[in-house]
């Protein structure tokens, strides 16, 4: 039965073509734009470190002097002084933990007669490699010695190992950055979580991998230069290593939920100590983000696409109302034929099913159609400049999704008119014929 | 004619007629939005530098050798480029207006007092003033014996030892509203500095949604950081030639750098706002969309209806009623429908903004967003019945004979 109800629907549409193509141009559209950023969302908002990032947290103090301006923000930006990431660091009450700043210097090529060139990557602590899982294609990262001994080693990552060393292996050869030489001490193996949660989490925190890692005490005896938000309050100079300049990211890892909230505990007595030695004057609060957390907490997807979100969102649902419109339309148009079928026997469920199939028809035109818009809409985000850009693929279960969603949409949208339609009556219709 | 068979005839199609109007509010509510956001990105996007930025080329160079004076550095870099056929003049500073480089200052009027504001401070070499195009509309430009070194090794100690600033017009009225700045000591370090002049106009690195766009600190340092940008100023069609051959020169001087982001202005300013551009064309594609969709059905559901009502519209023409008064008919439907519409759009227009401030800490929808939109609206309703309401005029009175 189900069988011929698509037969009629398909010629039921053929008879009003005009209206059956709008119906399923406004699907189309409606079902594309919101796969589009849909599809956008679901890639950007995925898991950085499948696996590791359940353990992962970001402790967040509040240094700030009590506040004293309005326009000042309520909450602390995250980032931690260079005291108290230290501090943190020697107390190691986490299961691991680093501290780390994202950094920018000039690179020496090899080959004699090249000019120098930039290169940006990250100035962290020992636990950083082993905390993220970070892959090696060569070698290691550097033991918590090296961090107090402020050792000149660097662990460059593939691209970067390649443009410099070529195929050759890059293990123990020499490489300048800025003015001074470190050795190469490991090699990461294509390394690059989406976003880079790690590093303030600002516009361009979705793109570029790290091209290369060193110690962080290393790059702060070599004055090297960071990337990044450095904030200061008071007066006393804007030193990196003062305790009321902002700049440094921390991560722990907490491999249980009890450790988690006995390292929360310990970031409250920590605070409290603090304050018996006249700093950090706000009332203490500490607060632990899981990974997922705090990406949402800081917005890592920018506000500009959760707006096209809702925007698409509002367009899809207009666009529904509209078909509704259509449907009924066309529904009712035929009351004379419902109406003999229903005088010929047909029950209500019948006509209702009819409808339903001719609705699904349309609905799978209309998902086909939202397919390919919304293949073309991710195909010119993917030429738009941001990081994200290039994160912006279909992948086989958002496929599935579109069509769901598109059937899903056009059953609903069929749904009222096709009720609306199989309470003709049969016998009135039958007289004024 | 009477309009109570139209407003009969309507309560007859109460589902259609009711999906109708919802279209209409939603679409009417979302455009009114859209339209508030685009018209509040392009003022942003029109706002203007205050630098004379037809004219400006810039090119950053990071010194490698960190041993070399970089203030001696600098300066033979700014003779050579001088040296340039049509470059006006030259200046290094250390950040530019949509740069995105931004150092703030809290800005107190005592020593470790509270501080008022915070602007960015600009540093740059003494013909930074000349070659930015700034305009100074009161006081004067720094003295020779004004300047210091920024004195970036350690930590951009400058700021505490400078002794002069030139401050934004719009600093400036934050500061001392309806007051004479020029003269005025602030404190953005340690020590005092003394306002000398007041320039017009200067945007700062990054702008944000906050009135504080324009509040900048010009000072007398000079910048002596490993990396700094040198900017020229020359005739608008030199710039591209101009900007080849500063590499040239560079590099010629001292290959053991690295020189990074060689552009004119202009393109500095695109680059800065390419998301806003993007999220304005994509905004209007889904105005434009909206409107259309809500067009084709409303044109849709009008050639139902009379497709439905031809022998109506027949027997109406027999007894005596005009095409114009068919016509009339459709038209004024129509716009009872959209009108309904409109007015639940106005209400969800607002409501809609209210979320929008709350989630994403937009502005205010401007009311004259919700007139337009709703007129934009209701001409397109008309516009869109016009062709079925054409065709129903169109029926011949003898209709009504047949069936």
């Amino acid at each position: 039965m189900l069988g011929y109800y698509a037969a009629t629907a398909i010629g039921s549409l053929r008879r009003s073509k005009a209206l059956a193509i709008l119906m399923v141009l406004v699907i189309g559209l409606g079902i594309g734009a919101s796969m589009t950023m849909i599809t956008i969302f679901h890639v950007l908002s995925g898991d950085p470190l499948p696996g590791r990032s359940g353990q992962l947290y970001a402790p967040v103090i509040d240094p700030r002097p009590l506040a004293r301006d309005r326009s000042e923000s309520p909450e602390p930006d995250g980032n931690f002084t260079w005291p108290d990431a230290m501090n943190l660091l020697r107390a190691k009450r986490a299961d691991r933990q680093a501290a780390m700043a994202g950094g920018a210097v000039p690179v020496r090529p090899t080959q004699r007669g090249e000019l120098p060139f930039y290169e940006t990557g990250r100035y962290v602590t020992t636990d950083f490699f082993a905390m993220f899982q970070v892959p090696f294609a060569a070698g290691s990262g550097w033991r918590s010695e090296d961090d107090e001994a402020r050792a000149r080693v660097v662990v460059l990552g593939s691209e970067l190992s390649h443009r410099l060393f070529g195929n050759a292996s890059a293990i123990g050869r020499s490489v300048r950055l800025k003015n001074t030489d470190f050795r190469v001490i490991g090699v990461v193996d294509h390394w690059n979580p989406q976003p880079q949660f790690y590093a303030q989490i600002n516009g361009r925190v979705f793109g570029k991998a790290d091209q290369f890692f060193l110690p962080l005490q290393t790059a702060q005896e070599l004055n090297l230069d960071f990337n990044g938000r450095f904030s200061c309050w008071d007066s006393g100079g804007d030193a990196r290593t003062s305790d009321h300049c902002v700049w440094l990211q921390f991560w722990t890892q907490l491999d249980s939920a009890a450790k988690a909230s006995a390292y929360r505990d310990y970031l409250r007595s920590y605070w409290r100590e603090q304050q018996a030695h006249g700093r950090m004057p706000r009332p203490a609060n500490p607060q632990l983000y899981g990974l997922m957390d705090w990406l949402a907490h800081e917005h890592a997807i920018p506000d500009d696409l959760r707006l096209q979100l809702s925007l698409s969102l509002g367009f899809l649902v207009v666009c529904m109302l509209n078909v509704v419109g259509l449907l009924l339309a066309t529904f009712l148009r035929r009351s004379n034929e419902i109406s003999v079928r229903r005088a010929l026997g047909a029950r209500r469920w019948d006509i209702f099913l009819q409808l339903g199939v001719e609705s699904c028809v349309i609905g799978f035109a209309g998902g086909v159609l939202g397919l390919l818009i919304a293949c073309l809409g991710l195909w010119s985000v993917r030429q738009r400049p941001d990081g994200y850009a290039q994160l912006a693929q279909m992948d086989l279960s958002m496929l599935f999704a579109t069509f769901l969603l598109a059937l899903v949409a056009s059953v609903i949208a069929g749904l009222l008119p096709a009720w609306r339609a199989c309470r003709i009556p049969p016998a009135l219709q039958l007289k004024t014929q | 004619m009477s309009h109570s068979p139209l407003i009969a005839s309507l309560t007859r199609h109460k589902l259609t007629v009711g999906l109708l109007v919802m279209q209409v509010a939603l679409t009417c509510a979302i455009v009114c939005n859209v339209a508030s956001i685009i018209g509040h990105r392009l003022t942003q996007m029109r706002t203007p530098s205050g630098v004379a930025e037809n004219e400006l080329t810039l090119i950053e160079s990071v010194s490698v050798d960190e041993s070399a004076n970089p203030l001696a550095r600098h300066d033979a870099d700014l003779a050579a480029l001088r040296g340039i056929a049509g470059v006006q003049s030259v200046a290094a500073v250390d950040s530019l207006p949509l740069s995105g480089h931004n150092w703030s200052n809290g800005i107190a009027f005592e020593p470790n007092g509270p501080s008022m504001t915070s602007a960015t401070a600009y540093s740059g070499t003494p013909e930074e003033l000349r070659t930015l195009g700034l305009h100074l509309v009161a006081g004067r430009a720094f003295l020779p014996e004004e300047y210091i070194s920024l004195d970036a090794a350690h930590d951009w100690a400058g700021i505490n030892h400078v002794p002069s600033t030139i401050i934004s017009r719009a600093l400036a009225e934050k500061l001392f509203p309806g007051k004479d700045p020029l003269g005025k000591v602030i404190y953005p370090g340690d020590g005092p500095v003394r306002i000398v002049g007041v320039v017009e106009q200067m945007l700062r690195p990054t702008l944000d949604e906050s009135e504080s766009n324009g509040y900048v600190t010009l000072f007398s340092m000079l910048p002596d950081t490993a990396s700094i940008t040198y900017v020229m100023r020359s005739a608008t069609q030199d710039r591209e030639r101009i900007l080849q051959q500063a590499r040239r020169v560079l590099t010629a001087l001292d290959s053991n750098r690295v020189l990074r982001n060689p552009q004119t202005f202009t393109h500095l300013r695109d680059d800065y706002f390419r998301r806003d551009r993007t999220m304005i064309s994509l905004l209007l594609c889904a105005a434009f969309a909206l409107l259309l969709i809500t067009a084709a059905g409303i044109a849709g559901l009008a050639s139902f209806w009379v497709q439905q009502r031809r022998r109506s519209i027949g027997i109406r023409r027999a007894v005596g009623a005009t095409r114009r008064d068919i016509l009339r008919y459709f038209h004024t439907e129509n716009f009872v429908i959209v009108g309904a519409g409109v007015v639940f759009g106005v209400a969800l227009a607002y409501g809609l903004n209210m979320l929008l401030m709350q989630r994403y800490a937009l502005e205010r929808l401007p009311w004259f967003y919700v007139p337009a939109g709703a007129l934009v609206l209701c001409l397109i309703g008309q516009a869109a019945v016009l062709g079925p309401a054409l065709r129903a005029s169109g029926v011949a009175p003898v209709v009504a004979t047949r069936g």
